[in-house]
């Protein structure tokens, strides 16, 4: 007799195993932690992998012929090859590793900026977009003499697609876009959106930092020029990230930094750069955090991630039905494809006081303006709180947090 | 909710509902914008001197409970004081929420003030307690702005 089929196939609580500082308790209580959009928890295999490589196999990669170098430039490579799978890219050497998909943006915007932006382009930027999706562009700008323009959004946080397209002309140069929004939670959708950018021959960096961790993506099913994200919010270790770009663009592009590593040929006359990746990657890197990235996607491969993408959605969805049962609650953020981010504002209490209330129950959260100002603006808050889900988050945790803002509103009765 | 009430009591929750001089002053000889762009907290302090004398002090703006009750008790603080002697408050509020002033043990005339040794136990709250003091700083010192960063 077969057994009947599970209701869900996602074991929350086996999973939260995984995650060794989950267990903890904080002021008292078990920790209940809703700030993965900052930055996600690491499982043991992560933290074992990392410390095996500085306990065994740490050398600086690509430079000796001894042992050790040989050994921790193949570990640090064989983590660039997940990557590539990780995200589906044709080939390996158009995975650049950086530290972050701050410094990965940077890159793009500083690097192409000097060799594709001139005068009177325009770089379009969404309206959701975190800062570190603004300011590199704008920096770019002023340098080239081109003009950022936004492609705003509606009063549920969704873009205007409508008016996106009559922002696309001759005079674009790039389109700067976030995959998920990290402030409200909104999935753009950007593979329409790139399609719609390549007619004009306007190539799309993606800010990934918010969609990888949460769903499964596919850079050539998008069609992505650039693809940017950190390893910390996918459950790998902080210092670790990547720029995934088009051949054709990073084969165009002079470096970013420069020094040891990404050289082909160094006189004081004239110096020859390396190919990709190398050409990005100039310096010792953080190769244990690389590692660990490889180790994390290893993680992710090894669970049921599809099932683990529709389980944090009906969690995204049950935790925004118990908030909007309470009356002084107002989400921000209310489009119709989200993801991972539940964004309130409690009437006549300032986020910074509910994050404060809630850590007391051992609930953290995000309180202020998620470096994306130009959102708060918007919706005229000066801040909000922020409740970030991951895969290992539980319906009873949202029940905490539901009863803990209860527990807010009648301290400030 | 025993374990807040070192940092949400009683007099912090009602000085942010009802804030105290909490208005413009149209003659200020000076104001101050205090900002703290981590949170968003934007304070404007205004100060009307009568010599060196503090004849009245208001702040406007926005900000979480800490910093409005902050300010608020402020102004009630510094009202009718010296320069100086406002100074010299600041300076061991100031101490009080560093930790570098220990209000059981060491002399001071924080008074009412000493509700505010509670944000000790709250890093992250501290700014939010000394924002509008080192406005109010600012603007005895005819500076225009001050940030917490």
């Amino acid at each position: 007799m077969a057994a009947a089929k599970p209701v869900s196939t996602w074991d929350v609580e086996k999973v939260r195993r995984d995650f060794p500082v989950l267990s903890q308790t904080v002021n008292g209580k078990p920790l209940v932690y809703l700030d993965n959009g900052a930055s996600s928890q690491v499982p043991q295999s992560v933290i074992d992998r990392t410390s095996k490589y500085l306990a065994e196999e740490h050398s600086n990669i690509h430079r000796g012929v001894h042992y050790l170098s040989q050994h921790a430039t193949t570990a640090y490579e064989a983590a660039r090859e997940k990557v590539k799978r990780f995200i589906n890219a044709p080939d390996v050497k158009e995975c650049i590793f950086v530290r972050g998909t701050t410094e990965g943006i940077n890159l793009v915007a500083h690097s192409y900026g000097r060799k594709f932006i001139n005068e009177g382009d325009e770089i379009l930027v969404s309206q959701m977009e975190h800062h570190s999706n603004i300011i590199p562009w704008q920096m770019a700008a002023e340098e080239r003499g081109a003009k950022v323009v936004v492609i705003p959004m509606n009063d549920c946080g969704e873009l205007i697609i409508d008016e996106y397209e009559n922002l696309l002309s001759e005079k674009t140069k790039m389109v700067a876009l976030t995959h998920v929004s990290n402030s409200l939670g909104t999935v753009n959708p950007v593979k329409e959106m790139i399609a719609t950018a390549h007619k004009y021959g306007v190539p799309v960096c993606v800010d990934a930092a918010q969609s990888v961790p949460h769903f499964p993506v596919d850079v050539q099913d998008l069609d992505a020029d650039f693809f940017v994200f950190s390893g910390h919010k996918m459950f790998g270790p902080t210092g670790s990230g990547v720029v995934y770009g088009k051949r054709k663009w990073l084969d165009a592009m002079p470096p970013y930094q420069t020094g040891g590593g990404m050289i082909r040929t160094v006189s004081f006359e004239k110096t020859t750069f390396a190919p990709i990746p190398d050409k990005f990657e100039a310096g010792t890197p953080a190769i244990a955090a690389g590692i660990g990235l490889g180790a994390a996607i290893d993680y992710i491969n090894a669970i049921d991630f599809e099932a683990a993408a529709s389980y944090e959605h009906e969690l995204l969805e049950y935790a925004t039905e118990r908030l909007s049962d309470i009356p002084e609650v107002k989400i921000i953020g209310t489009a119709a494809e989200k993801a991972s981010v539940l964004s309130f504002t409690i009437e006549g209490i300032h986020p910074h006081d509910i994050g404060t209330i809630l850590d007391q129950q051992g609930i953290a959260v995000r309180a202020g303006h998620h470096c994306a100002q130009p959102v708060m603006e918007f919706f005229d808050v000066p801040a909000t709180a922020r409740a970030s889900f991951a895969f290992y988050n539980t319906r009873e945790e949202v029940d905490k947090l539901a009863d803990a803002i209860q527990k807010v509103i009648e301290v400030f009765a | 909710m025993s374990e807040l009430s070192d940092l949400y009591q009683e007099v912090i929750l009602e000085h942010n509902k009802n804030p105290r001089n909490f208005r413009e002053i149209a003659d200020a000889d000076q104001y101050a914008d205090g900002k703290n762009p981590l949170c968003g907290d934007a304070l404007r302090v205004y100060v009307a001197m009568d010599g060196d004398q503090i004849a009245d002090v208001a702040f406007k703006g926005s900000g979480c409970a800490i910093s409005k009750a902050s300010a608020s008790m402020m102004t009630q603080a510094v009202k009718g004081k010296t320069r100086e002697e406002a100074e010299a408050i600041f300076d061991e509020f100031h101490k009080m929420v560093t930790g570098e002033l220990d209000i059981e043990t060491d002399d001071n005339d924080l008074g009412k003030l000493r509700i505010f040794s509670g944000v000790l136990e709250f890093p992250a709250r501290v700014k939010c307690a000394s924002l509008s003091w080192h406005t109010l700083n600012a603007a005895l010192h005819g500076e225009d702005a001050v940030s917490t960063e």
